[in-house]
């Protein structure tokens, strides 16, 4: 074998001058700009505030002076610098980052102050495990002039927040899915579907009172029918399950939406797969449609729960409100986190003393924005391990 | 093990339109017949009513009698699903089930009705069919690995494997090297050969060298304009069709001078 002989060309020596530079910046430029920007506007903030003797409107002049600096004096160096193109890309850049920053700030904000002023009364003994049974108006105002521990918890709440959106879980999540699943596999684009279709939509648009009241509404009539007609006694009609129902109006909408667009992704040749290897209908949407988008109806679920954990007024007229755990469903009010919140604000324990009041329904906000945190983290796993393998090799 | 296909008189609807007009048809047990024909000529809309998966489609309907082994499949009292138990299909493109391992993809046809195999069973069910599609070897260690991380002329053996471990009568073959390399489809084209002894094999393909390579007979379909029903031109010995045509279309299109 005879290797072809290579020429020994050197390479052309580089031109003294590219002709295709152009103007560069170095790549702290922004860093330093933004620093200048920043000590300009605290200057100009500083001047304007002494001349218009209004000291507390520094802070936010000063922080809503940068970006008005930073963006043109950004676009003007660029434009200069570099060029035209380059200069306009970059302040729309700009511009772009900044509305992300602005969306950001209610949301940490929200978390920082729920935190910061929430975690004294989570840390308070006794808090997750104790009710608020025996905590009168005395208690408080002795709390408040000894400066002792806040006393009372948020246990009952808990518990009637998980058991209700669990019932309501329980109750969408089959309703749901099995309509899902006629709409995807078996209407064939028929007026039902177009009709079912349609109402969904505007079931995701009622209000949530509204749901609350028709909840009541539906129980105290199945209630009153049953007893007229002797099959059980007349009870009221506030307990957990009226607060399922209505909480499950409004997550039926969520599942059905959820879980149409899963099951319309799986890909229509491995149905056809299914049925070429003799396997029915039902069976290939049990075994095989539905465990191909099983990942997504999972996360799908999850997140239509974190999206009623935290409705107020359908539990309000539909539970009630109490002070300790109450277990049974379909006896009795029951309390949940949201609810809990509301009412120590509203009506707290010591009207002259309001403060531990106060301190519980910022903690009790904690913990609910923390299981709603924890319910979206969990959808995030689900998806993850139920989401089909695609590697193997 | 092996059936006679026989189509009689038979039209193909989409709704009110007819895709494809009288067919007749008589297709030998234990052969390979290839489907020719330019692309909408309705060579896959025949090929899928031979295991009633046209209908799956909404609207889609068929007209005539199709007979396996003289029982006529388009019969009122005949459920679907028992003829598609009888005649399995590879499709254009490879669709192992992704929520399943290899080992579960070929079982795919016993799980997913349900039915119940022994342990000794069905690791007889899976070696022998993954022997019978060539990919034994190539698989064995990892069987309880995911299908799809397997190359497409793999996936497409398994699927081989997952038809053939239910032990059908036919099996159709919808283009099923089209999305290949010339490697795979070798192995393919070697299966289909062996897979002859013991089915009656039907596919479709696009490749005219293809054809003529498998198959023992040949039937070209073709169209005469859009919006017109495909018909079937021609049916003969594979030899005859690429050699010395009765029909002046079948010339044109296996000489290349279509259209």
């Amino acid at each position: 074998m005879s290797t072809p002989t290579q020429e020994t060309t050197t390479p052309p020596p580089p031109k003294a001058q590219n002709s295709l530079t152009q103007g560069t910046l170095p790549r702290w430029t922004w860093a330093a700009m933004l620093a200048g920007s920043v000590a300009v506007a605290a200057a100009l903030a500083a001047a304007l505030g002494a001349a218009f003797g209004a000291e507390s409107f520094l802070m936010p002049l000063w922080v809503v002076l940068v970006p008005v600096i930073y963006l043109p004096a950004m676009l003007i160096l660029q434009w200069v610098r570099i060029n035209k193109r380059k200069a306009i890309d970059g302040f729309w850049k700009n511009l772009v980052y900044l509305a992300f920053l602005i969306a950001l700030l209610p949301l940490v904000s929200v978390i920082w102050s729920v935190v910061s002023v929430g975690l004294p009364g989570l840390l308070a003994p006794g808090f997750l495990a104790s009710d608020m049974s025996g905590i009168t108006g005395r208690i408080d105002q002795e709390t408040m002039e000894t400066g002792g521990d806040v006393l009372g918890g948020i246990r009952h709440a808990i518990i009637g927040s998980l058991v209700i959106t669990l019932a309501a879980t329980v109750i969408s999540v089959p309703i749901g899915l099995l309509t899902s699943i006629y709409l995807v596999e078996y209407s064939r684009g028929s007026w039902l579907s177009r009709a079912i279709t349609f109402f969904v939509d505007v079931m995701t648009g009622i209000p949530s009172i509204v749901a609350g009241l028709f909840a009541a509404a539906a129980t105290a009539w199945f209630i009153s029918t049953a007893s007229s007609l002797g099959l059980m006694a007349a009870r009221p009609y506030t307990m957990g399950l009226t607060a399922a129902i209505a909480l499950s109006v409004l997550m039926i909408p969520v599942v059905v939406r959820t879980t149409e667009e899963m099951l319309r992704v799986v890909p229509n040749e491995l149905r056809e797969a299914s049925y070429a290897l003799g396997v029915r209908k039902w069976r290939t949407i049990l075994k095989v449609v539905i465990p191909t988008a099983i990942s997504g109806i999972a996360s799908g679920v999850t997140l239509s729960i974190a999206r009623v954990i935290g409705e107020t007024a359908p539990i309000l007229v539909t539970a009630g409100f109490v002070v300790n755990a109450n277990w049974n469903l379909v006896s009795g009010w029951m309390a949940t986190l949201p609810v809990y919140i509301y009412r120590q604000f509203q009506n707290p324990i010591a009207p002259a003393a309001t403060e531990p009041s106060e301190q519980r329904a910022w903690a009790a906000a904690l913990v609910l924005i923390i299981i709603v945190m924890l319910l979206n983290l969990a959808a995030r796993i689900i998806a993850q391990v139920f989401a089909p393998k695609k590697t193997g090799r | 093990m092996s059936k006679r296909i026989n189509a009689i008189d038979l039209n193909v609807y989409y709704g009110d339109f007819l895709a494809v007009e009288g067919v007749n048809i008589d297709i030998e047990p234990r052969s390979v017949t290839a489907f020719i024909g330019p692309s909408g000529c309705g060579k896959t809309t025949f090929l899928r009513t031979l295991n009633r998966m046209h209908e799956v489609l909404p609207g889609a309907r068929v007209e005539g009698q199709l007979l396996l082994d003289d029982d006529n499949i388009y019969d009122t009292a005949v459920d679907p699903v028992t003829v598609r138990s009888m005649v399995g299909m590879v499709f254009q493109r490879p669709n192992p089930f992704p929520t399943m391992s290899i080992r579960d993809n070929v079982l795919a046809g016993y799980k997913l009705n349900g039915t119940r195999l022994s342990r000794s069973q069905s690791d007889q069910v899976v070696e022998e069919a993954l022997k019978g599609a060539n990919l034994w070897n190539e698989v064995k260690d990892r069987l309880d690995k995911p299908g799809s991380g397997l190359s497409g002329g793999q996936q497409q053996r398994l699927c081989i494997a997952r038809t053939i471990a239910v032990k059908p009568d036919v099996i159709l073959m919808d283009e099923p090297c089209s999305a290949l390399d010339p490697i795979s489809t070798l192995a393919i084209e070697d299966l289909i050969n062996e897979l002859k002894d013991t089915y009656t094999v039907v596919i479709v393909t696009h490749n005219m060298q293809q054809a003529a390579r498998v198959s023992e007979k040949t039937a070209f379909f073709n169209i005469a304009g859009t919006g017109k029903p495909g018909k079937l031109i021609e049916y003969d010995e594979t030899t005859k069709i690429f050699s010395n045509p009765s029909k002046k279309d079948t010339e044109n299109y296996v000489s290349g001078r279509f259209g």
